[in-house]
């Protein structure tokens, strides 16, 4: 009996953690670049109360076996990489990325973030930088005296100066890509870290070597899907309604049999 | 005296056992690819005892839009590798791809094609056919350069053959390794649900609590026989 309520005890935990990242998802559905997460169960270990197929005697054997199950857990909170809507915003700053791929962001410590936020800004010191304030790598400066930006598809950023005719070329944003995205470890602010599982990044220009390209005055939207998710609510409620009523019911048994015996 | 109280707290440990199987199905309502466990009574010898089957009708389908989650349309299995390193068969279908380009199923089990574990080179987009062939736009190659890389191993096996493992990983009693069949389909961009029909859970949960308290209420009438002999004993 008591079987029953810690088994039921790891449905609710698993049916939580879902609730967890619908309601996470649905609280950045409007966050540029937001990849939405999904949580994956599987079942634990089984016991083996009687083998199918032992002998029940010399000549005979058990058609059927008992396997007792042991409950639920969650493997994983994977990222789903989908594409998410693309914005106009005219913002000559904002870049999407159209495809596979990451912007490089230096973090404080001196180590590499990823991000598919491209809404870009321009520090105190005239480099490129996040909303956040971390520089984009390669880092890229522009000049004080900059009419206008120009950042191409394939991650060319040129500028154009008064009195001076043809556009100065600035450098390269530059995108990596990982084998195994869902793999990158999310540390919030829109920031993914490598891990051994998303593999080593392979660093390219936009729109070469199957990379995203990059389009200037477009932001990517979070990739949620509110209806799913509120779907997904209903069920998940459900779910924990169903294993509470477990809990309650194995319960109900025991008391049972310290009340009338 | 003592036959009824034996068997009847038999039966009160049996259906504390079917609780716990009935609860293990509620647990996993949302694990994909889940198959539920039905348990029921045999007579072994005098006692009754509890024996459970794993119930293989499918699941529902949903659809999630992503390349590598598939799901097995009707009848067959995916082939994947156990945790004791045997192959053994799921119907999970959430694929990933791990950091060494091996393709393997949510719950980290790699799956297998024609020869062994499937390894991708790295690529830019993914697609896996209705019979399962996996092919791929290898990196800064042009659309018209899809490559096949191997075929997810299917298979179809014997229902009556089928014995779930410790792992919760379907296999074939007889020990047997199922060869490929070219007529099971996969369905790209769905996955398949649990099978766990949380209403006629709750049902058989209601059922055994009510059996479990008849069974209590025997276990009080034996007691009260007893008393009742120990009486007319004592007036003898």
């Amino acid at each position: 009996m008591t079987q029953a309520l810690w088994i039921a005890k790891t449905g609710l935990d698993a049916q939580q953690t879902k609730m967890s990242v619908i309601s996470n998802n649905l609280a950045n559905a409007s966050t540029t670049g937001f990849k939405r997460g999904r949580a994956v169960f599987e079942d634990l270990l089984y016991q083996n109360q009687r083998q199918p197929g032992a002998q029940s005697s010399q000549n005979t054997i058990y058609s059927t076996g008992l396997m007792m199950g042991t409950g639920v857990r969650t493997v994983a909170t994977e990222k789903l990489f989908s594409q998410g809507n693309l914005s106009k915003t005219e913002n000559p700053l904002d870049i999407a990325i159209e495809g596979r791929g990451f912007l490089q962001v230096l973090l404080p410590d001196g180590s590499l973030g990823y991000s598919r936020d491209g809404s870009i800004q321009i520090d105190n010191a005239g480099q490129l930088v996040t909303p956040t304030g971390y520089p984009i790598q390669p880092s890229i400066n522009i000049p004080i005296d900059a009419q206008s930006v120009t950042i191409a598809t394939d991650g060319t950023v040129s500028i154009s100066q008064q009195g001076v005719a043809a556009t100065t070329q600035l450098g390269n944003i530059q995108l990596a890509d990982f084998i195994n995205a869902a793999g990158l470890q999310p540390i919030g602010g829109n920031l993914f870290l490598e891990t051994t599982s998303s593999g080593s990044p392979q660093v390219g220009a936009p729109g070469l070597n199957g990379l995203g390209s990059v389009l200037q005055g477009f932001v990517e939207g979070s990739n949620v899907n509110v209806v799913e998710e509120l779907v997904n609510m209903i069920e998940t409620q459900r779910s924990y309604e169903m294993n509470s009523r477990a809990i309650s019911t194995a319960d109900q048994m025991l008391q049972y049999v310290s009340n009338n015996l | 005296m003592h036959e009824l109280l034996l068997s009847v707290t038999n039966d009160v440990k049996q259906l504390m056992r079917a609780q716990a199987v009935n609860a293990n199905n509620l647990a996993n309502a949302s694990t994909d690819g889940f198959k539920a466990e039905i348990a029921f009574m045999v007579t072994s010898q005098r006692m009754g005892s509890l024996a459970s089957v794993p119930d293989l009708s499918s699941g529902s389908i949903k659809s999630t839009g992503r390349d590598l989650d598939v799901a097995v349309n009707g009848e067959g299995w995916i082939a994947v590798v156990g945790a004791d390193g045997t192959e053994a068969y799921s119907r999970r279908g959430d694929l990933h791809i791990d950091a060494f380009g091996q393709l393997s199923n949510g719950a980290g089990q790699l799956v297998l094609g024609n020869g062994g574990p499937i390894a991708l080179p790295p690529f830019g987009a993914v697609e896996v056919g209705a019979d399962g062939t996996v092919s791929v736009l290898p990196l800064g190659q042009n659309p018209n350069s899809m490559a096949i890389i191997d075929r997810i191993k299917l298979v179809t096996l014997e229902e009556s053959d089928i014995v779930r493992g410790e792992d919760g990983l379907m296999r074939l009693a007889s020990g047997n390794i199922a060869a490929s069949d070219a007529s099971v389909q996969l369905l790209a961009g769905n996955l398949e649900t649990s099978n766990v029909n949380t209403v006629s859970e709750m049902v058989k949960m209601i059922e055994l609590a009510r059996r479990f308290e008849a069974q209590v209420q025997l276990m009080q009438s034996a007691e009260e026989n007893s008393q009742a002999l120990s009486r007319i004993m004592r007036m003898s």
